[in-house]
């Protein structure tokens, strides 16, 4: 039997100092898997500027997380791959978790991997589900081939590292209110060196940008829209009905969205109530990161276009000529 | 400034065929570079001219059918070229590649300032062996390098397009990046430099070549591995609607009203 036990969460601080939503994700899949390993506990780790851990215990009693292993210093308050992974992988040295669960969000896909290098354990990247075997293994799915052949991946090594994109797994809005006990942990960083200095950050001023992961309607453009009248269009549109706009890797190649908007393999992961498909052809690279939407619509005049196939209402038809007539009608 | 370009070469994803027991069907499908590392190519050769006395060593890991890849890149620029390729190597999870990588780096070109990758490959899509190397060399990483906006032997400064904004970072060498698709055009091969490809080595490394064992490289050397795989299938029912313009808005506007609880006017 393992020495290792416990499931261990990194808390991502973001820049406006909260906790981003899919550590909240992940607690609320661990807790599930929780009960599958006699009730293993469920932990966090965070790393941040001095204070600022305790303004988040209410959230981490109320999702039920157990201890929270929290590094505290003004080095800390920006992400730094040096200290944050030499800090996480001493950490997994004391306090043996069996399995170690990060987002993959920008920071944790630059921090898993120098991790679970430091610690010589496996990885794997991008799960879409993470369940726990009859052998009380972490089993790992996720997409491979342009999200067209899902592999379900065992760990022969301890902790079992995972990472797991937002939205991914919905926050499960019960909570299960536990006393966390917080555990503050020595920083010890004074003989590292911080090799990569921030000089400059400029957030991105388009505000549809960040706005996906919340959205409830999506209405996103491919290769279809063309060119950039034709997202404009489609912007239009998308003002018309209070959605946000996202785009395929296609329409993103071809220069007419910024690279942070696009859904997809290489993109981000959505699940609005809505997602409006316009002019994009289904290309599983794109599909993969919007098919869990509640509801598809797909306007493209190629029926036999494979978007038809995952969408819920099909609409053969130019976007050039629906969309505008949609504005002189609701506009 | 001595540049290590790794590059892999995917099959084509977008045009995969499937076998009736629902596997990917494997014979006849194209083998590509890597898009993602088109980019870092790209990155890696402005480097190289903007730099006086720069070299660039291309690496990949794969079968030796990935010579004809390094020699394309050899065209566009790139000095020399190493193939790490051994049937031992069969099987290697992303840690057992960023070992093995990193492990050949150090053999061939144990004075390199700059390694440079693809943000991700298009076929697995773990953004990890990057970052696996940097560690296994004990270097910084920087990754989502968007463009280098200043560059010495000592120093990058480098622009990272995150989900939040842009971030500019400087980092010393030795160091590795990871990059993103760029905005200024693809490179492309002259003549002569498809000629004096053709016509440099392409160094070949195998396991003992880099010191390796077969316990620490591929699937004995890999951490994870796979149990199964199966057809990702769709869960949509999808209705399909050819109708004049005006039923087309109608419907639309219908459907977005039912499953969005409303929308403004």
């Amino acid at each position: 039997m393992s020495e290792y036990s416990g499931i261990l969460i990194y808390a991502q601080v973001t820049r406006e100092d909260y906790i981003h939503t899919v550590f909240f994700e992940l607690v609320d899949k661990a807790k599930e898997l929780s009960k599958k390993l006699n009730g293993a506990e469920v932990n966090a780790v965070i790393f941040c500027r001095p204070g600022l851990t305790r303004t988040f215990t209410e959230a981490f009693q109320n999702k039920g997380v157990n201890k929270v292993y929290c590094f505290e210093d003004e080095k800390l308050a920006n992400y730094s791959t040096d200290y944050y992974s030499k800090l996480l992988v001493d950490l997994v040295g004391v306090i043996k978790p069996e399995i170690l669960l990060i987002g993959a969000t920008n920071q944790g896909r630059d921090l898993a991997p120098r991790v679970s290098g430091a610690l010589g354990t496996g990885l794997t990247a991008d799960c879409i589900e993470l369940d726990i075997n009859e052998k009380g293994q972490l089993a790992a799915t996720r997409p491979t081939f342009g999200g067209q052949l899902m592999a379900t991946i065992l760990c022969k090594t301890y902790p079992q590292m995972a990472t797991v994109r937002p939205n991914v797994f919905k926050v499960n809005q019960q909570d299960c209110f536990v006393q966390t006990e917080i555990v503050s942990c020595p920083v010890n960083i004074s003989y590292l060196k911080n090799n990569v200095e921030i000089v400059d950050f400029k957030k991105t001023i388009d505000t549809v940008i960040n706005d996906l992961d919340s959205a409830e309607i999506i209405v996103a453009g491919g290769k279809g829209m063309k060119n950039e009248k034709g997202f404009e269009l489609l912007k239009k549109f998308a003002g018309s009905i209070g959605a946000t706009v996202a785009a395929t890797r296609t329409a993103v190649e071809m220069g007419l969205a910024p690279q942070s908007i696009q859904v997809g393999q290489t993109g981000k992961t959505v699940k609005p109530r809505v997602y409006i498909a316009c002019g994009i052809s289904g290309a599983i690279q794109h599909t993969v990161g919007m098919s869990g939407s509640e509801h598809i619509i797909a306007i493209n005049n190629d029926e036999n276009a494979p978007i038809f196939d995952i969408a819920d209402t099909g609409i053969v038809g130019d976007v050039f000529e629906i969309l505008p007539a949609y504005l002189n009608y609701h506009g | 400034m001595k540049i290590a370009l790794c590059i892999k070469q995917v099959p084509d994803t977008t045009d995969i065929k499937w076998t009736e027991h629902n596997t990917i069907q494997r014979e006849g499908v194209e083998s590509v570079i890597n898009p993602y590392d088109t980019y870092a190519a790209e990155l890696a050769l402005n480097l190289k001219s903007q730099i006086e006395g720069s070299h660039i060593t291309v690496f990949t890991m794969g079968p030796t059918q990935a010579e004809s890849m390094l020699r394309k890149t050899m065209a566009l620029g790139c000095d020399s070229a190493v193939l790490i390729s051994d049937k031992k190597f069969a099987g290697s999870d992303t840690y057992a590649t960023g070992l093995t990588i990193s492990r050949a780096i150090r053999t061939v070109m144990p004075d390199f300032d700059l390694i440079v990758c693809g943000q991700f490959a298009v076929d697995g899509d773990t953004a990890q062996t990057g970052p696996a190397i940097a560690n296994f060399l004990d270097i910084p990483q920087v990754t989502y390098v968007k463009d280098c906006i200043d560059c010495s032997d000592k120093n990058l400064t480098l622009t990272r397009e995150l989900e939040d904004g842009i971030e500019t970072v400087k980092v010393s060498t030795p160091a590795l990046i990871c990059v993103m698709k760029q905005d200024f055009e693809t490179c492309r091969a002259k003549i002569n430099g498809i000629i004096s490809a053709a016509k440099k080595p392409v160094r070949i490394c195998t396991m003992e070549d880099i010191g390796l064992t077969p316990e620490k490289t591929g699937i004995k050397g890999s951490p994870t591995y796979v149990s199964k795989a199966f057809r990702n299938v769709s869960t949509h029912n999808a209705k399909k609607y050819k109708m004049n313009t005006a039923d087309s808005v109608q419907l639309l506007r219908e459907t977005i009203e039912k499953h969005s609880g409303g929308c403004d006017e």
